[in-house]
């Protein structure tokens, strides 16, 4: 029998496969990639009744235009997302996020765009028919590595679905409400003590804006100028998800999944884990304030996101 | 040994070794990665999940679901290292072609060093290079140290796309563009020489912290034609 496939007759402007991601790989130049949004990856598993670090297909802005071949299929949409499905017959049915649909043989998916939000993932029951590079089938498109060659999908390019492990899944779905909010919570970085104090005041107390210098690397940030009263360039050294560097020209640069492995600018902050989610998902034009916790509150916070993740995880019966 | 232990953020510890960069401190770092590395590849510690090591720093990042900053601090902690011993470090020669179309920023150099680029290149060439430790870009490697007659700092505008193969000075240290990325160091040539291979699951990459690098300048025909 056929294998059964999506084959993309709408590519989208960044749509990749993404999962947990790839760890233990720092200390050779290999960052970590994954899902931007871990909880909205993990909700989409849960609604086709996938493990929860099965690969998806992530999308940003305009979504791709996909068209199942040879079979029949379960998938979810997770995130804020505006999309329509197909039917062979062309009638078309608007898509609702975060609810599982049958798809059979011809149908199409037009995820047309993300609302309020920069990526969505779709997932369909039993997986993508992918190689795992070093545990992971992320494609991480900076080196190249991950399934597609490590780039994005282009034009009649083709997804290989796995055979579906259970056939008949009822509709299921999870009652998530999508909000964002404009307070990212930092932790000290250790640069802390390289800005001034008008400087430290105006982090906190002013607007940041989110330029269009988005990526799956990073987001370049334009607010009041950080005085640096130290030095503008440190001696390389690791990075993770959510380090705010600040360069010489004093607007700062937050750290995502695709970021490089070292970095040589001061590390003014640091975004808590729990916001990572957020943070990525916030759009060009956006004004964001930053909110000093401490270590201990910061840990209790993930503690609640965690719960609050697991919660709608279970919802969805 | 580590001057001090503190957070980087809530998932990653961050380990200073001290702010000075030579060989002596770099090895430290090397020794503690390469202990702790054992113990994560072992099972023997839960919860880390990378290790970055850099010229003076080691961050050690970890999943906060699964354990936290004081757990991993009081690990760290509790370790003995032992000086690395054996020896297993290599010596690996890579080439360079530097005519004018590789070496992209020789003019650059020239004015603010005020050295000619015969001399440039044969102050470079005649140097082995310490890897002081690999990333930024897959199998980047950071190598130190260059003569100081030819050091100079980035460029004042970083180029948006360096190419593969680039390969690089800046300050004291020297660097090899193993994608095409971003970057702004100056450039005095390009290797044709695989730096990093994605196929090579076990060993990616061909340099690696602690391992002595020479360069050696080969013709434009003997770049095209290179075969490995």
């Amino acid at each position: 029998m056929n294998k059964t496939y999506f084959e993309i007759l709408r590519s989208g402007v960044n749509t990749t496969i993404q999962d947990k991601g790839r760890n233990h790989l720092y200390h050779i130049g290999i960052t970590v990639s994954g899902a931007i949004d871990q909880r909205n990856y993990a909700l989409s598993n849960r609604l086709v009744e996938n493990q929860l670090n099965e690969a998806v297909v992530e999308f940003a802005y305009q979504g791709p235009l996909l068209k199942l071949k040879n079979g029949k299929i379960n998938f979810a949409i997770s995130g804020d997302i505006f999309f329509k499905i197909i039917r062979k017959n062309l009638e078309i049915e608007d898509g609702e996020c975060y609810k599982s649909y049958i798809l059979a043989e011809e149908d199409q998916i037009d995820i047309i765009s993300t609302k309020n939000s920069m990526y969505g993932y779709l997932a369909v029951n039993g997986g993508f028919d992918l190689e795992k590079t070093w545990g992971s089938c992320s494609i991480n498109t900076k080196a190249n590595i991950g399934p597609n060659d490590g780039k994005k999908y282009s034009l009649n390019d083709k997804i290989f679905i796995n055979k579906p492990k259970i056939k008949n899944i009822d509709k299921k779905n999870i009652n998530y409400n999508y909000s964002t909010d404009s307070i990212i919570r930092i932790i000290k970085g250790t640069n802390f003590d390289y800005f001034s104090k008008n400087a430290i005041i105006k982090f906190f107390n002013e607007d940041f804006l989110i330029t269009n210098l988005v990526d799956r690397m990073g987001i370049r940030l334009k607010g009041p100028k950080l005085e640096n009263i130290v030095n503008t360039n440190i001696k390389s050294e690791g990075l993770v998800r959510g380090v705010i560097q600040v360069p010489a020209d004093g607007n700062p640069i937050i750290m995502l999944s695709d970021h490089g492995t070292v970095g040589g600018y001061p590390k003014i902050g640091v975004v808590i884990a729990a916001d990572l989610d957020l943070i990525g998902q916030l759009t060009p034009g956006t004004k964001i304030n930053f909110k000093e916790v401490s270590l201990e509150e910061a840990q209790n916070i993930f503690k609640a996101y965690n719960e609050d993740t697991n919660k709608y995880l279970n919802e969805c019966n | 040994m580590i001057k001090n232990i503190s957070n980087l953020g809530d998932t990653a510890i961050y380990c200073d070794f001290g702010s000075e960069v030579n060989e002596s401190i770099n090895a430290n770092v090397i020794d503690y990665f390469n202990h702790i590395l054992k113990l994560v590849e072992g099972k023997q510690v839960e919860g880390i999940i990378n290790l970055t090591p850099s010229y003076n720093k080691l961050i050690i990042s970890f999943d906060l679901t699964i354990t936290n900053y004081k757990k991993i601090k009081n690990f760290i902690e509790g370790l003995i290292i032992h000086k690395n011993i054996k020896n297993k470090n290599q010596k690996i020669k890579i080439p360079v072609c530097c005519d004018d179309e590789y070496a992209l920023d020789i003019i650059r150099l020239i004015k603010k060093l005020n050295i000619n680029k015969d001399k440039i290149l044969e102050l470079y060439f005649n140097n082995e290079y310490f890897c002081y430790m690999t990333g930024f870009i897959a199998g980047m490697p950071f190598l130190g140290d260059l003569n100081k007659n030819i050091r100079c700092d980035r460029l004042e505008t970083p180029r948006v796309i360096m190419p593969k193969g680039s390969v690089g000075i800046t300050e004291q240290f020297a660097n090899i563009y193993t994608f095409e990325s971003p970057g702004g160091w100056n450039i005095i040539g390009n290797t044709p020489k695989k730096i990093f291979d994605d196929k090579n699951l076990d060993q990616p990459t061909l340099v690696n912290p602690g391992d002595k690098v020479s360069f050696y300048q080969i013709t434009k025909e003997e770049y095209l034609s290179w075969n490995e």
